[in-house]
């Protein structure tokens, strides 16, 4: 497992967050919601992000993910800056880099499992690209859903389909384009505990079959302990890093 | 690709969004059966009025006409020949028609027109319009068959119905002035005041029962020769009628009433009474119709009649064709009324009430001679010989050989014939009946606007639905974002959405219009026998059916501009599901 670590110390940080202040305006009011945070996150690495409801770790992921736009701060990616890039590099950068996990699932109601699995791929190729290599993405969609065991039920509308197994496309859903990062966002935070280890069994064998980089958010410590290295996040401030994980330590 | 796949979702799984569109649906196909049906009266109309009139028409401004027809058509051969097909003239004049119909004499104003058939049938396509020519139906039984092909030329023959009318026209009123006559004696002579005055009062010793084979000859009166008999005796020369005869027996009140009745009539008989008795030596069948022949229009000798036995309307005639008429205009000159008698060859029915009812065709010699703007160059056989260009005429219809060149030919006809005197007037048949086009042509316009605002507001509809589909989808859009859709995708995916509605929408609405139009008149029965009132009057409008005329253009115009409607009421909300923030999104539940 010391292989990553060697090449981040060759290469520039994978993923890093310099100094990322962030606020909303409420009314009047500005409300601060991060205070300068730096994360670093090194490839292959499963990162969990802890913290209480409000703390800012959801923000902090979605500035991560080019979800949103830091007021103060930068986010780099490879030793590139990306948090400025123009919206068509972002919005290509969302679909080629980051692969994103929501709490609520979030799949397209109107399409099929296989078609919710595919629709990164359709919004990354043009429609006649798509159409030529149909049946090549077809497959690839099939054998993810495979790795994540829901190959049984691809013809099945979301809403015919059991939290875990939502879950579970929505992973196939971000792993179907390939990312180099995983962002997670309270995977299991609408599961029950069971189907919630589940989950998390599958995002581990994700991160050492394919030494795949997962960021996950959670404010459960138990879950959060699962990962490689915590950081924790309070009132918009990295409390500590490198919180002992107790799983690879 | 996941444009089109989401929108295509949102079109089968939103039925909302489908409801929206059926307002866009129910406008188009109204537009397209509104401008059928006024495009369908409208094009009617113009061959209707298009029959009488012809392309261009140089008319005096006096009624008394041009003196020199020759001169003027010089005068147009040479300013506008080369774009000219044919040439007729015509003589225009207020008239009045009086027939007999049940037992009391009718009036009806009327414009006379003389005309020229060959001339009338190049200028414009009247022939077609004869009644004798067309097959009458009535509540879709056919009541008679054409009597000639409706392709053969205009002429004043009579069809073998109107003779066979007209001889036993001849043949009952023969018998009910000789029934007259003998009523009239056997009440008493003071009953009976027209012949008083009439000065018949010298008619010899009454032998009604001999005459009634005898009194043919006079009684048919419907021959010019007999109204010079007529005539003559009434001036008092009782030995014409007898020698006319080669009988002396009948010189009888019933040929003297019949004279008095006739004598009215006879505005041209003055100058030819010297000459009658050798004319009728050459008699000529009595059954044969007069010199002067008319083509009536049908409105002004019939009336709808609805039989309350049957609850069926049909048309009453009042004259038919092969009888006599009389027709009273005035003279050239002077105010002067001239009378004459003449035959009915036929009635035509154009469909324009406003000619139907008001006009009948004359032959342009005898009518120029009634009115003094010819003389015949022969008086002992006036109705040999004539010729009009030896008279007046009072306008001359131009056949164009292109239509498009009338601006240019009346244009070039103003300024060429007498354009300081202001004679003549030049118009087109567009511009004769340019009021009434011109109501058809804005009642049309301001329909069409309405029936777009229709749309519009459809439009609006549209645009309320795609809001709430956008609210309804506000995580959807933040999902695809995420997922690395740009902007514009998303914004493609509502207007494509859009774009889709309004297809459909109209697409939907073509059929539905084009299919009401076709079965328009079915349409109609079903109507009429579930309201049990007639929603359309074939006698009223003179169509058996209702007329339409689908132009491509028109639907295609209609069909685009519903289309734009929906893709622009799609664009608001498109840019706000465009500019929507992927994070609010997300967060919204």
């Amino acid at each position: 497992m010391s292989q990553p670590s060697v090449i981040s110390m060759n290469e520039p940080v994978h993923l890093r967050a310099k100094a990322l202040d962030k606020s909303y305006r409420k009314g009047e009011h500005k409300v601060p919601v991060l205070r300068g945070v730096d994360v670093k996150v090194n490839r292959g690495e499963f990162l969990s992000i802890v913290g209480q409801s409000g703390s800012g770790k959801s923000t902090l992921m979605h500035l991560l993910g080019l979800l949103d736009v830091p007021d103060v701060g930068e986010v780099w990616l490879e030793g590139t800056r990306i948090d400025n890039l123009p919206e068509r590099t972002r919005d290509e950068l969302r679909n080629n880099v980051f692969g994103f996990v929501f709490q609520f699932y979030h799949l397209l109601p109107e399409l099929s499992l296989l078609e919710n699995i595919l629709s990164p791929l359709m919004i990354r190729y043009s429609i006649w690209e798509y159409l030529r290599r149909k049946s090549e993405l077809k497959e690839q969609a099939v054998e993810i859903a495979k790795q994540v065991g829901l190959d049984h039920r691809l013809r099945h509308r979301p809403s015919e389909l059991s939290g875990g197994e939502m879950q579970r496309a929505a992973i196939a859903r971000a792993l179907i384009a390939r990312p180099n990062v995983l962002l997670a966002d309270e995977p299991t935070g609408n599961l029950d505990s069971r189907t919630g280890g589940d989950i998390m069994e599958l995002l581990h064998k994700l991160n050492e079959e394919q030494q795949l980089t997962i960021l996950m958010v959670t404010h459960d410590d138990n879950i959060a302990r699962q990962a490689e290295r915590i950081v924790r996040l309070s009132e918009g401030r990295i409390q500590s890093l490198n919180e002992a994980a107790q799983g690879v330590a | 690709m996941y444009k089109f796949l989401i929108a295509n979702r949102y079109l089968r799984t939103r039925l909302i969004a489908l409801a929206s569109i059926i307002s866009v649906t129910l406008g188009v196909a109204t537009m397209i059966v509104v401008n059928s049906v006024m495009s369908g009266f409208s094009s009617q109309m113009k061959d209707r009025i298009h029959a009488i009139l012809a392309d261009v028409m140089i008319e005096t401004t006096n009624t008394d006409g041009t003196p020199d027809p020759r001169q003027l058509m010089a005068d147009v051969e040479r300013l506008v020949g080369a774009e000219v097909e044919f040439m007729t003239p015509t003589v225009e004049i207020y008239g009045m028609i009086s027939f007999d119909w049940g037992g009391q004499t009718v009036y009806r104003p009327v414009t006379l027109i003389g005309i020229d058939p060959n001339g009338k049938n190049h200028v414009s396509p009247f022939a077609g319009h004869m009644m004798s020519r067309q097959k009458i139906i009535l509540d879709d039984e056919l009541i008679r068959g054409r009597l000639r092909d409706p392709n053969e030329p205009l002429d004043w023959e009579l069809t073998d119905d109107a003779r066979a009318t007209r001889k036993d026209w001849i043949e009952f009123e023969n018998f009910r002035d000789q029934f007259d006559n003998q009523y009239g004696n056997f009440e008493s002579p003071v009953s009976a005041p027209p012949e008083l005055l009439s000065g018949v009062e010298a008619a010899p010793a009454i032998e009604p029962v001999s005459s009634f084979s005898l009194a043919d000859p006079f009684d048919d009166g419907s021959s010019p020769e007999i109204q010079q008999v007529s005539g003559s005796s009434v001036d008092g020369s009782q030995e014409n009628d007898s020698t006319a005869n080669g009988s002396s027996a009948n010189g009888s009140s019933i040929s003297h009433e019949r004279h008095e009745r006739l004598d009215g009539t006879g505005g041209i008989q003055s100058f030819r009474d010297p000459f009658e008795s050798t004319r009728i030596a050459e008699q000529i069948n009595p059954m044969d119709p007069l010199p002067a022949r008319i083509y009536v229009g049908a409105g002004l000798v019939s009336f709808p009649y609805k039989d309350k036995a049957t609850g069926k309307t049909k048309m009453i005639y009042m004259v038919k064709p092969g009888q006599d008429v009389t027709l009273t205009t005035i003279k050239t000159g002077k105010p002067e009324p001239a009378s004459f008698k003449a035959t009915v060859v036929d009635f035509f029915k154009s469909g324009m009430s406003e000619y139907d009812s008001n006009l009948v065709f004359c032959n342009l010699e005898q009518l120029q001679l009634a009115r003094g703007m010819l003389f015949s160059p022969d008086p002992s056989r006036p109705n040999e010989g004539l010729d009009w260009r030896d008279g007046a005429v009072t306008s001359l219809q131009l056949k164009l050989k292109n239509y498009n060149s009338a601006g240019d030919v009346v244009r070039k006809l103003r300024s060429g014939l007498s354009p300081h005197t202001g004679t003549f007037q030049v118009l087109t048949w567009e511009q004769k009946q340019g009021p009434l086009l011109e109501a058809v042509a804005m009642e049309s316009a301001i329909l069409n606007v309405l029936l777009f605002l229709i749309i519009t507001v459809a439009g609006f509809g549209i645009l309320a639905i795609f809001f709430m589909i956008v609210v309804e989808k506000t995580r959807d859009i933040g999902i695809l974002k995420a997922l690395g859709a740009s902007s514009r995708g998303v914004m493609f995916i509502f207007l494509s959405y859009g774009l889709s509605l309004g297809i459909v929408g109209s697409g939907v609405g073509v059929v539905l219009g084009l299919l009401f139009v076709r079965y328009i008149n079915q349409v109609e029965a079903f109507l009429s026998w579930f309201t049990g009132r007639k929603v359309f009057d074939e006698t009223i409008y003179y169509f058996r059916e209702i007329p339409t005329l689908v132009s491509p253009m028109m639907v295609f115009w209609v069909a685009l501009g519903a289309i734009v409607i929906a893709v622009l009421a799609s664009v608001l909300p498109a840019r706000r599901a465009a500019r929507l923030h992927p994070v609010q999104a997300l967060r919204y539940e």
